[in-house]
């Protein structure tokens, strides 16, 4: 980082540099008359350049249903079935799966269903609590242990422990396997560059083609219920754990890998002993992505059959209880606290202590944290048989905000309905319906084109192909309108995301203590289900475009505050310390240093925005969107594969244009910056 | 092992389940198979309690229960495999495509009626009443006055109706067409959005024309009426000369379609007793929707609500499982 360094480029190179510029202009005014020459007179004469001719479309959704019938009924590898297979690993899965679930929730019971008689009680509730700030006081002393207590305390306080148990038994075997696959993946891609390749588009698509999408061919294969919902969650979050893995692995330096062949390490030694450890930090980032990601699945799972706490919250809102709805979301934002928090520690700790534990003590002495849960569990258990409360938290002892939330959002009603529904019809009819008209109005030829044209002159011929086949494929495949829409509707998100987001990272980015707040808000915001927040804003707003952005900015803005904060953060101070002295005001070093040596941070975060913004999508369909959330929605309830996964696609689609196009002019910019990172 | 459900309520419901049977001794003889019969309970109340009165009247039987959590949908998916057997409530109105496609495939079987007759409307709050005084008919809608004290800044002139999610169906816009309704129809997302919508609208009394469904706890909450439409007809859906426009389809009300029960195909052959008791289940509009108002509004348990039923209506139901 600190070679960091502003220089002024030698005249040579300028001059090469501004003629090539030069190059560019030209091109770029060319293609753009062309574009608006089309766009405003070209409609009667190239009808097919603005809708795209139907006889022409590829029918990639009856071709999709198709495989996919074939795969669930016929597919097979001669000894066993396809479906055979899936159904195995949900086997595999699903056995951990029952005893965490018995451990936490049900108990051990024998017999099934309502024939089904306890053998052995779960852990009383007190067992959890314990253990659980037993194993934060462990990995992060007492700060760390009041923290997770209050946590789950905060659960228990408010009735949701039976709900969180369920949802944290399936988070507990997802997670654990998403870090697993993930890292493996990782670490295969790392030595194998084809492995590399394929994995990539892969997982983009992973994370880009919403879970609504691919809902119901996971159903068939796995079947219903708390199996496919642990499958569909592992799907969606994976990827940042093998992305992270491949990234940190890279960035081991050459010194230790030296080292490693010096002493004769073989490849598995080398791998888990040397490059993995040194990872370490590096890939603690991706295990912290894949618990939170695996949280915000709870809601979707729920829908599928894991229970807990999502369905908690779905039918706490179908019944208009907005309080409920609030404190099963609060739950699971605490799990997620508790579970963050604890796995960073743990790694810390791991790695600070490589090297300990006696080896002449006895179990006990070694063991003393196993020793004390193991003692209270059984403890808890047979007291429990006395002193119910001991095992199960009492009813009498919840608390409930009871219709006080629901009363908040009344009386806002009453008073504020007027002014707030004034806001937004200045808004809707000023800004969002006209950007709306103007995109929809656009033909889809030119659109191609010029998207192409910036892949090409950003990031050569590749990028230039992929984007124009990408954008060809939304057309062809008949997604225009709907992709159009919904590229209105992430794009004022993201641009309202970053309006808000920038000026809060640049206003607290340097005062820890503020920062601390924002950061607990926004890991609130994008943990906290947006079904939660999403009824009260249709109270307020009526249903439509305005209640759907105003959601989706909630969850996208975290990345827009988050990476600028990063990127101001890392700024070389000597710099700055140079501007001062050179006498630049504050303003001046704001804009004239901070900021500009920050803008590859900031692009990433923006690329992240809009990313998150997609992954809403499907949310937003439920506030009455027409985009193509709704076309997978409608996919879903028709059990319409084919239909949803192009739809989804499309989706994906939009994303890596995006991604690819921020990501390749984030890399010239750094390069013209000469920032060496 | 695997007990699914909100499970602060299965404590709950074992102790309403002991009541019961220490009250009946089980009627019918042993099942066929003790394996768990699974039945899905979605996200509504009314759904659940179906669920869980069919759910009790089978454990009389001797039957093995499980309750699954599922999605109204995405449960075909394990109804044609087998991996959730019974469905209790699927729509006419709503579930009809998707139910046509899994019994298409001979895979679910369709167990017929639950006696509940779904309907559905455009319903308004009563205090609407005085500013378009002809209200329920349907032709007060027609008169530009009225149509836009339903309005709001994006619609005016016309009015505005929120209709339910597009998956529901429902031809409301060409319904707004087709009688000459000045009326803009916009459409929620989720069910709910849309009543999310109409308490916020009742809460100010502010104006609101939508789609309301029964058995449902809001006809029961708020006060409003459902416009009386030309009464619905096959040929007014499918011949553009029936009605009052003789050029257009859909100038009338919409159906009122049964609630139907699904199964997995498998389940006659399986419980052959089960799908009796299932095909026998029959329960009216009226009695579901005070159960529940009792649970929605009364804030009764759903457990004590179902346990109430079944000892009022013991000779029914066990007439079901003979």
């Amino acid at each position: 980082m600190s070679s960091q360094s502003v220089s002024v480029s030698t005249s040579d190179a300028g001059i090469a540099h501004s003629q090539r510029n030069w190059g560019w202009w030209a091109v770029w005014v060319v293609a753009l008359s062309a574009f608006f020459l089309l766009w405003q007179y070209g409609k009667p004469d190239a009808k097919w350049a603005f809708k795209f001719p139907r006889e022409f479309q590829i029918p990639l959704r009856r071709w999709i249903g198709d495989f996919m019938t074939w795969l669930v009924d016929e597919a097979s590898f001669g000894l066993f079935s396809f479906t055979e297979l899936t159904r195995f690993i949900a086997a595999v899965i699903e056995f951990p799966y029952k005893i965490v679930l018995s451990l936490l929730s049900t108990g051990f019971l024998q017999g099934q269903g309502s024939d089904a008689i306890q053998i052995l009680p779960p852990v009383s509730w007190i067992a959890v609590i314990a253990i659980f700030t037993m194993l934060g006081y462990y990995a992060g002393g007492r700060r760390l242990a009041l923290l997770i207590a209050a946590c789950f305390g905060f659960i228990a306080l408010f009735g949701q422990w039976d709900n969180a148990m369920i949802t944290l038994a399936s988070i507990l075997i997802a997670v654990p396997l998403g870090i697993a696959g993930g890292l493996l993946l990782g670490i295969a891609g790392y030595r194998w560059r084809p492995v590399e390749m394929v994995l990539k588009p892969i997982l983009d698509l992973m994370q880009t083609v919403p879970v609504f999408a691919y809902l119901v061919p996971i159903l068939f294969l796995f079947g219903f219920g708390p199996t496919a919902a642990v499958v569909a969650t592992i799907i969606y979050a994976l990827p940042p754990m093998t992305r992270v893995a491949m990234l940190a692995l890279r960035g081991v330096p050459g010194e230790v890998h030296d080292l490693g062949s010096m002493v004769g390490c073989t490849g598995r030694q080398m791998t888990w002993r040397v490059l993995v450890p040194s990872a370490m930090k590096g890939l603690m980032v991706g295990v912290n992505q894949v618990i939170m990601l695996a949280l915000n699945m709870v809601i979707i799972a729920s829908m599928i059959g894991a229970g807990g706490l999502g369905y908690e919250v779905l039918t706490a809102l179908r019944r208009l209880d907005i309080g409920a709805g609030l404190e099963a979301g609060f739950a699971i934002v605490a799990l997620a606290i508790a579970l963050d928090r604890l796995s960073q520690a743990l790694a810390e700790r791991a790695q600070a202590h490589q090297h300990a534990a006696g080896v002449d003590a006895s179990l006990i002495q070694r063991h003393p944290y196993t020793a004390a849960a193991l003692a209270m569990i059984v403890c808890l258990a047979v007291a429990g048989l006395i002193v119910p409360a001991l095992q199960t938290y009492p009813e009498s002892w919840q608390v409930s905000t009871g219709t006080f939330w629901s009363e908040v959002v009344r009386w806002i009603n009453v008073n504020f309905f007027d002014q707030l529904e004034a806001v937004k019809n200045a808004l809707l009819l000023n800004v969002l319906i006209p950007f709306k008209r103007f995109l929809l109005g656009l033909p889809w030829f030119g659109v191609v084109g010029l998207l192409t044209l910036a892949g090409f002159s950003l990031g050569g011929w590749r990028l230039g192909a992929l984007v124009g086949v990408l954008a060809f494929l939304i057309a062809a495949t008949g997604q225009w309108d709907k992709a159009m829409v919904t590229v209105y509707l992430c794009g004022i998100s993201v641009i309202v995301a970053c309006l808000f987001g920038f000026p809060i990272a640049i206003a607290t980015a340097e005062r820890p203590k503020v920062w601390r707040w924002v950061q607990a808000i926004i890991d609130t915001l994008q943990t906290l289900p947006s079904f939660v927040y999403l009824m009260p804003a249709v109270m307020l707003f009526r249903v439509g475009d305005f209640t759907a952005m105003i959601a989706v900015v909630a969850y996208a803005i975290a990345p827009a505050i988050r990476y600028t904060a990063h990127g101001l953060r890392q700024v070389d101070p000597q710099l700055i310390e140079a501007g001062t002295a050179q006498g630049c005001t504050q303003w001046q070093l704001l804009t004239k240093i901070k900021l500009k040596l920050a803008l590859p941070e900031i692009m990433l975060g923006i690329n992240q925005t809009i990313m998150l913004a997609l992954s809403m999508l499907v949310i937003t369909a439920l506030v009455g969107t027409r985009d193509l959330g709704q076309e997978v929605y409608i996919a879903l309830t028709k059990a319409d594969t084919g239909r949803g996964i192009v739809a989804g696609l499309s989706v994906a689609f939009i994303a890596i244009i995006a991604d690819r196009l921020i990501s390749a002019s984030a890399d010239r910019l750094r390069k013209r910056l000469r920032l060496t990172r | 092992m695997f007990k699914t459900s909100s499970l602060r309520n299965l404590g709950n419901a074992g102790a309403a389940a002991l009541a019961i049977s220490l009250a009946f001794q089980p009627v019918s003889a042993a099942p066929e198979s003790k394996d768990p019969i699974k039945l899905t309970l979605h996200d509504w109340t009314g759904q659940l309690i179906t669920t869980r009165i069919m759910g009790e009247v089978l454990k009389q039987a001797g039957y093995n229960i499980e309750y699954v959590q599922a999605d109204y949908i995405a449960q075909f998916a394990g109804l044609k495999t087998g991996d959730l057997h019974v469905a209790m409530e699927m729509w006419e109105t709503t579930g009809r495509d998707a139910m046509d496609e899994a019994t298409a495939t001979g895979k679910v079987e369709n167990l017929g009626e639950t006696g509940m007759q779904a309907i559905e409307e455009w319903w308004y709050p009563e205090y609407m009443k005085e500013k378009c005084p002809g209200l329920p008919n349907w032709e007060a809608l027609k008169d530009e006055k009225c149509a836009e004290a339903f309005s709001t800044a994006e619609t005016a002139p016309k009015g505005r109706y929120l209709g339910g999610p597009v998956t529901w169906g429902g031809y409301d816009d060409e319904r707004a067409e087709a009688l000459g309704l000045p009326f803009e129809v916009v459409h929620a997302g989720t069910d709910a959005a849309l009543f999310a919508e109409l308490e916020s609208a009742y809460q100010r009394k502010a104006p609101i024309m939508l789609w309301v469904y029964a058995p449902h706890w809001a006809p029961v909450k708020y006060k409003g009426e459902w416009v009386e439409f030309p009464k619905y007809s096959k040929e007014c859906y499918e011949k553009a000369e029936w009605g009052t426009n003789p050029d257009a389809k859909h100038d009338c009300g919409k159906p009122r379609g049964p609630i139907w029960k699904v199964a997995w195909a498998g389940l006659k052959d399986k419980w052959p007793g089960a799908h009796k008791a299932i095909t026998n289940f029959k329960i009216a509009n009226d009695e579901m929707g005070a159960m529940v108002a009792d649970v929605d509004l009364n804030k009764k348990k759903l457990e004590d609500v179902v346990a109430a039923w079944m000892e009022k209506n013991k000779d029914r139901w066990s007439q079901w499982i003979k």
